[in-house]
């Protein structure tokens, strides 16, 4: 079985803007509207080379802004049309009226977003608050730590958001994944389409069966919809499970919600987003070797949050210290206040939950970094009110 | 083909929720009879999106995509690929305002006019932010008084026309609804292309410009005949055909016709009245001089 899907992969070396174009080449979308950012233009470059090739299909749109590839993404959507895009920082937060837009339209666009710092200042490297800024759009958000788990969660995006109609984001950060070399198990076309069939809605803009989209509403029909989304979003907890699963079944590389690693008996867990979570992963084995019972739970489902998962697999740990690479300026780490906020909507007291803010405008984050985190929060008698900075460690 | 031979099939229901004697809604309802029903519309927030709906009831007997305000070209440019990509034979139509053309959507505009989009955009031109209460847009006039100008606009009305011509689009017109042979015409001429195409069309706001809920036609037959609102047309924004050769009226007729103009001094109306001669003069000079040069360039 492991051989026969192993057969269907051919092994390549990829940065992770290079697989994220790959899995767009592999999903079949008939439309690429896109406008060049760094670090997102490799996806952009690579596409357009596939192309040019003849191997990818799609109409590669490059449009004059990203707000305008998003407006046409949404459009072409409610035509009936898979739509891919790709974009970072400046450019997702010049997307984000439109966000809301494809969010409330209920169109399944899917999207790749390379983290990266906010201007101003200008910077290019990789930080969270672009992307979790844009949490309250409707979207749904998977972090990929890797370039292989980038293409896998592109494809399975598809799936996912054509199923709840909604759109998703998958997140890779600045440089640590978007340009450094991996090998990558690129699936083989035909695998991907037993995964991924052809993108036909029930309903569209379609001549034959005039209909409106976008419209004027009531409060009430408004709240209707809003309400329908939310809904939508509760059952895209589960096809997302689902998709990971049945992915899993194709490839031989499953995917979760939420990914514990040693965490089962664990004293402290560390819980991070992205290629932090990768590099946690190497403290955790340094930690035990050590003596200290660490474990890791990689959160790489954002939107909708798996609350219930946070509260199974963290709900006995004594102390939790949650990395985050980005910073609500005047409240501190995104991913730690969700941590807590699902710990507390559950009735669960007993984890001490650390605030610990790390690796911000693209500052590395290194496994010795996580070590010495990990080693803070064991010392630590209580977590204080506010973040920890790494100046404190 | 003249408006007597335009299909009879009203693709714009009655009942709609457009203001008594609004030239927009009788503009909307030529274009949309011209285009046929295999027709897809993009609207911004404008009085025609208040027109086409509001959810949910619909007015327009085809497809209707009400976009965010600045993105009417993006999104049909969107659409127009998508429906390609499909192999289905749709036109988009772009319904949109002065606002979201001249102003908010201007940059989509001239990117999807640049990437030469496959869409007929047209422009219902009101002259200002009628929708929200007559706020001035750049299409608003020298003078003309509006709810934010409340002394009269301090500077010109911005040539969308020229700036889409200059594009090298392959078709670019103006029209109005009081003259629908012409208006007629000029969308089966921009039907029968591909590409970009933009028809801007002059719209008398009954309430925004102080008029007569009775009075549209005969005031937007005032500026059609003062030369103050040529109508002619635009190809590959270098051949020019007037398509109306006006009456030559005094622009003073057209002005005196609206409350918005009504604090202008005998100064101020010579000043409109020049300023209209010399722009005839140069869309005169603009015909004389571009002939059939130009042969689009191919990469071969």
């Amino acid at each position: 079985m492991l051989t026969a899907v192993a057969e269907r992969h051919t092994r390549m070396l990829l940065t992770g803007d290079h697989a994220v174009a790959y899995a767009a080449l592999l999903a079949r979308p008939r439309l690429i509207p896109v406008y060049p950012i760094t670090p997102q233009t490799p996806v952009l470059e690579k596409l357009l080379e596939l192309q040019e090739r003849g191997a990818l299909a799609a109409d590669v749109m490059t449009v004059e802004s990203e707000h305008s590839a998003m407006a046409a993404c949404i459009a072409a959507s409610l035509a009936g049309a898979r739509v891919f895009t790709a974009t970072a920082s400046q450019g997702l937060a010049l997307m984000h009226e439109m966000l809301h837009y494809a969010a409330g339209g209920r169109a399944p666009v899917v999207m790749v977003n390379v983290n990266r710092t906010l201007a101003a200042p200008w910077g290019f490297w990789a930080d969270q608050t672009d992307s979790l800024a844009q949490r309250d759009t409707g979207w749904l958000q998977l972090y990929a730590e890797s370039a292989q788990e980038a293409l896998d969660s592109v494809l399975q995006a598809f799936r996912v958001a054509e199923a709840v109609l909604l759109p998703a984001m998958v997140v890779i950060e600045a440089m640590y994944v978007s340009h450094t070399l991996e090998p990558v198990d690129v699936p083989e076309g035909g695998l991907v389409d037993e995964f991924l069939p052809p993108y036909e809605p029930p309903v569209r803009l379609d001549p034959e069966a005039p209909r409106q989209f976008g419209g004027t509403v009531s409060p009430a029909q408004w709240r209707a919809n809003r309400l329908a989304m939310q809904a939508a979003m509760e059952l895209a907890l589960e096809a997302v499970e689902a998709a990971g699963r049945s992915y899993g079944e194709l490839t031989g590389r499953p995917y979760s919600r939420v990914e514990a690693y040693r965490a089962d008996d664990a004293e402290v867990v560390l819980l991070a987003a992205g290629g932090i979570a990768g590099t946690a992963r190497e403290a955790v084995d340094r930690l035990r070797r050590e003596g200290i019972a660490a474990g890791l739970v990689k959160l790489r489902l954002f939107r909708p949050f798996p609350a219930a998962d946070i509260v199974r697999l963290l709900g006995d740990v004594p102390k939790v210290a949650v990395i985050d690479r980005n910073c609500s300026v005047g409240s501190g780490g995104i991913i730690c206040q969700e941590v807590r906020a699902a710990l507390h909507a559950h009735g669960v007291s007993r984890p001490q939950v650390f605030a610990f803010i790390a690796g911000l405008g693209g500052v590395n984050v290194s496994r010795d970094r996580i070590v010495q985190i990990c080693r803070h929060a064991v010392k630590a008698q209580s977590p204080p009110p506010g973040s920890i900075l790494e100046e404190a460690l | 083909m003249s408006i007597l031979a335009a299909p009879e099939t009203e693709l714009l229901s009655p009942g709609h929720a457009s203001c008594p004697g609004c030239a927009v809604a009788l503009a909307v309802r030529f274009v949309l009879k011209a285009l046929g029903p295999q027709t897809v519309v993009v609207i911004p927030p404008s009085c025609i999106a208040v027109m086409a709906g509001p959810l949910p009831l619909a007015s327009m007997r085809v497809p209707v995509f009400q976009t965010a305000f600045e993105t009417t070209a993006a999104a049909a440019s969107g659409l127009a690929r998508a429906f390609r990509a499909r192999g289905e034979e749709v036109i988009v139509a772009c319904l949109a305002g002065d606002g979201g053309t001249h102003d908010i959507g201007l940059q989509a505009l001239s990117g999807a006019a640049e990437r030469n989009e496959d869409f007929i955009y047209f422009c219902f031109d009101n002259e200002g932010y009628q929708n929200t209460g007559n706020q001035k847009s750049s299409a608003t006039p020298w003078g003309a008084r509006t709810t934010s100008t409340p002394r009269g606009k301090s500077t010109r009305k911005k040539d969308i026309v020229q700036i889409m011509a200059a594009h090298r689009i392959p078709y670019a017109a103006t029209a109005c609804p009081a003259y629908p042979d012409d208006l007629v015409a000029k969308v089966e001429r921009a039907k029968g292309l591909r590409g970009t195409r933009f028809i801007e069309l002059l719209c008398p706001c009954v309430p925004g410009w102080g008029i007569g809920d009775d009075a549209s036609l005969r005031v937007v037959r005032l500026a059609v005949e003062s030369k103050l609102f040529p109508l002619y047309e635009v190809e590959d924004g270098l051949r020019y055909r007037i398509t109306r050769e006006p009456a030559g009226l005094p622009v003073r007729e057209y002005l005196s016709a609206q409350s918005r103009y009504r604090h202008l001094t005998e100064e101020g109306v010579s000043q409109i009245q020049e300023a209209v001669d010399l722009e005839w003069a140069r869309l005169l000079d603009a015909g004389t001089h571009a002939g059939g040069v130009g042969a689009p360039l191919r990469l071969s």
